[in-house]
C-alpha cells in the first residue's frame, strides 16, 4: 500500500495502514540519527515553513531538526513577529507562503480545524502540529512509535492517559491512533477534566487511578494546560497531584515494567513526582529522539505523495 | 511479462558467489581490513552468502552491513512512484576499510551512484569495490563492477530478475521480455 494524502492534519483522518507506513517508514529514518553525518539528501531543494500561532519550542525545534536532517530548507514564522499582527487572515498567509513556492508548511494553531482549512486551500502539503484542543497527530504517532518500539507491539496493550483530558489535542490524536491499532485505551483524571461525550471514541473512563495503573502496560501522563483555558475551572494543585499524580508509591502497585510517557514541558510536582520523571520507568526522553524519526517520516511521506500526484 | 529463460539456477549463482569471494581475496590479499555493505533487498543477501563463503576459505568474520539508497536517488524528484524507505545497517567503522559493495543487478549504474553518496556520509573507507551478481549492461553514468558473477548482454526491452531463496522462495536469475 502506498502513501497518497499530501496532508497530516489528524489520526481520526488515517487507516491503521497508513499509520503503520509512517511508523515503519519512522524506523528506517530513525538510524540516520545515529550516524557522525546526520543528514540525507531526500528533501534537498525542498522548503518547509515552520508556521506558529502558538508559542512551542519542542515542536518546532522538532520538526526543524527532522526538515534539516532531510537536507530542506526551513523558515521559522512566529506569529507574533509577522504580518498576522497587521490582520492578515490565515488563508491568505498560506496562499502567500504558496507563492514564496514553499513545499511544505507545519503549522501550530489555537483553533481547532485550522490545519484542516489552510490544507484545503492550499495545494501544498499541510502537516498539523497541533490546533486547539483537535489533534496533535505528529505527538500521538511518536508516542505510539515508542510504546511499539519498548513493547514490540500496539495491539491488546493498555495504555492510561492520565490528567487534562479536557484541553488535551495529545490525547484526542492518542485515542485516534491506538484505537485503530487496536489497544486499549483507558482515560484517568477528575471529572471535571473529562469531556463529555469522549468516550463516545472508544476509550473507557475512570477517575480510580490506582485501578488504571495496575492494568495499565503504559501510562500516558498529560500536562495540565493551565494557560489555554483562563475560565476553566482546574483542581487545586497539590489535591490534584495527591490525587492523580504519578509518584513512585503509585507506581509500586503498577506492573514493574510499566512505561511512563509525557509530552512535556513536565510540571514537575503536579504531573508526576521528579523521582517518577527521571527513574527507570520513564521513556520521555525517548520519545524526544523518537519524535525527530517520526517527523522525518511525515515530511517525507507528505511531499513524495504530493509529487506522485501532480506527476501524471 | 512474456516467457521467461533461465539463465542461472541454484548452482550457477553458488558457483558464482564463490568464485567472487576467491576473487575479492585474491584483489586484497587476504580478508584483513575487508568489509561487505549489501544494497536493499537482494544486494543483502548476496553480502552475507558472500561473507559466508568468505568466512570458510579464511576463518575470519568478515564485517556486513546493510544499505538502503533510496533517500540517496537521483529520481526522488520525479514521478516514479513512490519508494519504500528501508533501513541502513552498518554497525561499523567503514573508516579505512576496504570495502566491498554488493548488489544484484548492475544496469544504468544509478543505483551504484547513490550508494557511493551514501557511505561516503558513513566514513571515508580506504576503497569502495563493486562486486555484482549478474551486469547487464546499459550504463549510464562511468562506472564498472570489480567482481561479476555472470555477464548478460540483453536489451533495454528486456527486464532481469534475481530471484533468492533468502526473499523469494527459490534461487534463479531469469530473462523476459518486457510487454
Amino acid at each position: 500500500m502506498l502513501w497518497t494524502k499530501k496532508d497530516l492534519l489528524g489520526l481520526e483522518y488515517l487507516t491503521a495502514e497508513e499509520i503503520n507506513i509512517i511508523l515503519d517508514t519512522a524506523e528506517s529514518f530513525k538510524e540516520v540519527s545515529t550516524r557522525e553525518i546526520k543528514k540525507v539528501p531526500a528533501l534537498r531543494g525542498k522548503t518547509a515553513v515552520n508556521l506558529f500561532y502558538e508559542p512551542s519550542t519542542r515542536t518546532r525545534v522538532s520538526f526543524e531538526v527532522a526538515a534539516k536532517r532531510l537536507s530542506a530548507d526551513v523558515i521559522n514564522i512566529a506569529a507574533e513577529t509577522s504580518s498576522v499582527r497587521k490582520g492578515e487572515t490565515l488563508i491568505d498567509t498560506g496562499k502567500n507562503i504558496q507563492a514564496l513556492k514553499a513545499d511544505i508548511i507545519i503549522m501550530r494553531h489555537s483553533c481547532s480545524g485550522a490545519a484542516n482549512m489552510l490544507a484545503r486551500s492550499l495545494d501544498i502539503s499541510v502537516v498539523n502540529a497541533g490546533d486547539g484542543w483537535h489533534e496533535h497527530p505528529t505527538q500521538a504517532l511518536l508516542d505510539i512509535f515508542t510504546l511499539k518500539e519498548k513493547l514490540g507491539k500496539i495491539e491488546g496493550l493498555n495504555v492510561a492517559i492520565v490528567g487534562d483530558i479536557a484541553h488535551s489535542r495529545v490525547a484526542r490524536s492518542n485515542i485516534w491512533g491506538l484505537t485503530k491499532l487496536g489497544a486499549k485505551v483507558t482515560l484517568c483524571a477528575p471529572e471535571m477534566l473529562l469531556p463529555p461525550g469522549i468516550a463516545l471514541t472508544g476509550a473507557k473512563t475512570s477517575s480510580d487511578l490506582e485501578a488504571v495503573l495496575k492494568n495499565a502496560d503504559a501510562v500516558n501522563v498529560l500536562r495540565m494546560q493551565f494557560e489555554r483555558d483562563e475560565n476553566a475551572a482546574f483542581p487545586e494543585q497539590l489535591d490534584y497531584f495527591k490525587k492523580f499524580g504519578i509518584t513512585e508509591e503509585k507506581l509500586e502497585k503498577a506492573k514493574k515494567n510499566i512505561l511512563v510517557m509525557h509530552p512535556g514541558p513536565i510540571n514537575r510536582g503536579i504531573e508526576m513526582s521528579s523521582g517518577v520523571a527521571d527513574g527507570r520507568n520513564s521513556v520521555i526522553l525517548d520519545q524526544v529522539t523518537n519524535g525527530i524519526a517520526v517527523r522525518m517520516a511525515v515530511l517525507f511521506l507528505v511531499s513524495q505523495a504530493r509529487e506522485t500526484k501532480q506527476g501524471i | 511479462m512474456k516467457e521467461k529463460v533461465k539463465i542461472l539456477d541454484q548452482e550457477g549463482i553458488n558457483r558464482a558467489i564463490t568464485r567472487i569471494a576467491h576473487e575479492i581475496i585474491e584483489k586484497n590479499k587476504g580478508s584483513l581490513g575487508l568489509c561487505l555493505v549489501g544494497i536493499r533487498n537482494r544486494g543483502v543477501y548476496i553480502a552475507r552468502r558472500i561473507s559466508t563463503c568468505i568466512k570458510q576459505i579464511e576463518s575470519a568474520d568478515i564485517l556486513t552491513g546493510a544499505l538502503d539508497i533510496t533517500l540517496y536517488r537521483d529520481d526522488l524528484a520525479l514521478a516514479t512512484g513512490q519508494p519504500l524507505v528501508r533501513k541502513t545497517e552498518i554497525d561499523f567503522d567503514i573508516n579505512d576499510k576496504n570495502l566491498v559493495l554488493v548488489d544484484d543487478v548492475l544496469y544504468t549504474g544509478r543505483t551504484i551512484r547513490a550508494a557511493l553518496d551514501a557511505l561516503i556520509d558513513f566514513g571515508r573507507p580506504k576503497s569502495i569495490q563493486l562486486a555484482v551478481l549478474i551486469d547487464r549492461g546499459h550504463r549510464e553514468l562511468p562506472i564498472r563492477a570489480d567482481f561479476v558473477g555472470k555477464n548478460i548482454p540483453t536489451s533495454k526491452k528486456e527486464s532481469v530478475e534475481v530471484r533468492l531463496q533468502e526473499s523469494d522462495g527459490s534461487d534463479e536469475v531469469l530473462i523476459a521480455e518486457k510487454e
